[in-house]
């Protein structure tokens, strides 16, 4: 089996247009979630969100590629131009024809569906832009990152909710472990912050009015991010032999189903995927000094995912530190982990744990050390991800300092 | 008025719980009744559109808001002061 380490990070969120940016607020606990500026939004009963600010497509696209990039498949250009960049690596013969782009998103192009149902519905206009279909469907980004980079392996789009992003790294992860590919290109990407996906969301009534607070007893809710992150994985060796700089090494990954209720999450099944995914990498429990959480900041994860940590790890469970960065940059959805991977490699790499920012009071059912408020420094050698998703599928990746 | 407000909510409750009116009483809970966190949620969906109200529901923090979904009686009780409200 292979070695697997990443070489090359990107993203745009809420946090920032880069990946440095994104680490600096981290650092600094700052909040990127606040009113939503989108059309409708005083129909809405929900008002925040982590959204993209200041942003115009224009200064990175031309007007035939806007016409064709949803605002999902522009946030993955962007961070996947960056984490190319980094790596160092260019895409040509046998690297190019193995290598491919396996992306998470769990509903593509939403912006696009809502902007040509309002043309039809609402509008009453019989006629929409000839591209929307391309522009939609959900392995829009993934094409067009294998398109700009050369890449012409295989790549796809996995769509597992809020786990995407886990289990599309994680089948990267796989192609490189098994010897198939050199490097991928993967990561994940969600942008549905428009009146119809808040909307859909408000149903649901796990959405906060006012902040997210994982763990924190006052806990009220999710609250929505969205954005892209992406990453260069290579094979070790290769990279080692091309001088690459190695952000992190990825030395395990496990996935279960809870196979029990649609929304409500499984201490099992989050337990299994933990358990899983430090076997995989072949890790003792006390190796691991940092989980960054799933962590929604709603009541039934939070005490959930707390409970599967403990479970897991026993005594080990008080020593780690636990975070979820979502009380930053919101829940991306399904590029919420690839997001979350940031703060992964920034532990591993930096020794910095990014916060559970606006914690408040202490929940006895959430009793782990949730980093509350202000990142910490502390040497990890091994981080984990978790990512447990509407419809019960868990995916957890396990990162070893590089 | 009041009578046909808890009528209704009693109907939609019996719709969710898949059993007839008569089969509910005014004391049970909504877990006697077998509906689950998705089922409350739809049931307050269906009064919210029976009644053209809002109604103040958090599934984070059920205890929290106003509206105490702790029987049929609260429950019903709960939609006849948004509904007598809101005409107000």
């Amino acid at each position: 089996m292979k070695r697997v380490v990443i070489t090359g990070a990107g993203t745009i969120n809420a946090l920032g247009a880069t990946a440095p940016a994104t680490l600096e607020a981290m650092r600094e606990g700052r909040c990127g979630i606040g009113p939503l500026d989108i059309r409708d939004v005083d129909r809405l009963s929900i008002q925040i969100g982590g959204q993209v600010r200041d942003y115009d497509p224009e200064t990175h696209f031309n007007r035939q590629q806007i016409s064709l990039y949803d605002r999902f498949t522009q946030f993955t250009l962007l961070a996947a131009k960056e984490a190319i960049g980094q790596s160092g690596l260019t895409f040509e013969g046998e690297l190019a024809a193995q290598a491919g782009v396996v992306l998470g998103t769990a509903g593509g192009g939403v912006n696009t569906w809502d902007e040509n149902y309002r043309t039809v519905y609402e509008e009453g206009k019989n006629r929409v832009h000839p591209f929307v279909v391309p522009k939609l469907m959900n392995n829009a980004a993934a094409s067009h990152v294998s398109m700009e980079w050369n890449l012409k392996g295989p790549s796809f789009t996995v769509a597992t909710a809020c786990a995407s992003s886990n289990h599309a790294m994680g089948q990267a992860f796989h192609m490189i472990r098994a010897g198939m590919t050199k490097a991928m290109v993967t990561g994940g990407s969600e942008s549905m912050l428009c009146f119809g996906g808040v909307k859909a969301w408000e149903g649901l009534r796990v959405m906060s009015k006012d902040a997210c607070r994982p763990f924190s007893a006052n806990r009220n809710g999710m609250v929505q991010g969205e954005g892209a992150a992406v990453f260069v994985f290579e094979d070790y060796d290769h990279a080692k032999t091309r001088g690459a700089e190695l952000l992190a090494e990825v030395v395990g990954f496990a996935m279960t189903s809870d196979a029990a209720d649609i929304v409500m999450p499984s201490k099992q099944g989050a337990a299994r995927a933990i358990a899983g995914a430090m076997k995989d990498a072949g890790l003792n429990r006390d190796e691991v000094g940092y989980v960054n959480a799933h962590g929604t900041g709603t009541a039934a994860n939070d005490k959930t995912e707390c409970a599967a940590v403990a479970d897991v790890f026993g005594q080990h469970a008080d020593k780690l530190m636990i975070s979820s960065t979502k009380s930053m940059h919101g829940h991306l959805i399904g590029g919420t982990g690839a997001v979350e991977l940031l703060a992964c490699i920034m532990a591993l790499r930096d020794g910095i744990v990014a916060p559970t920012i606006g914690y408040q009071e202490p929940d006895p059912e959430c009793a782990l050390d949730v980093v509350p408020n202000t990142a910490r420094e502390a040497k990890v050698e091994v981080a984990l991800s978790n990512a447990f998703a509407f419809g019960g599928l868990n995916a957890v990746l396990a990162l070893r300092r590089a | 008025m009041t009578d046909e407000v808890k009528d209704r909510v009693i109907q939609i409750i019996a719709d969710q719980a898949i059993l007839e009116v008569s089969d509910i009483s005014m004391d049970q809970s909504l877990e006697d009744l077998g509906i689950d966190s998705l089922g409350l949620v739809e049931s307050i969906f269906a009064i919210e559109e029976a009644f053209d109200i809002e109604v103040p529901f958090n599934a984070n923090d059920p205890k929290a808001s106003e509206f105490d979904i702790s029987s049929v009686a609260s429950i019903v009780a709960a939609v006849q002061k948004l509904v007598a409200d809101q005409a107000a």
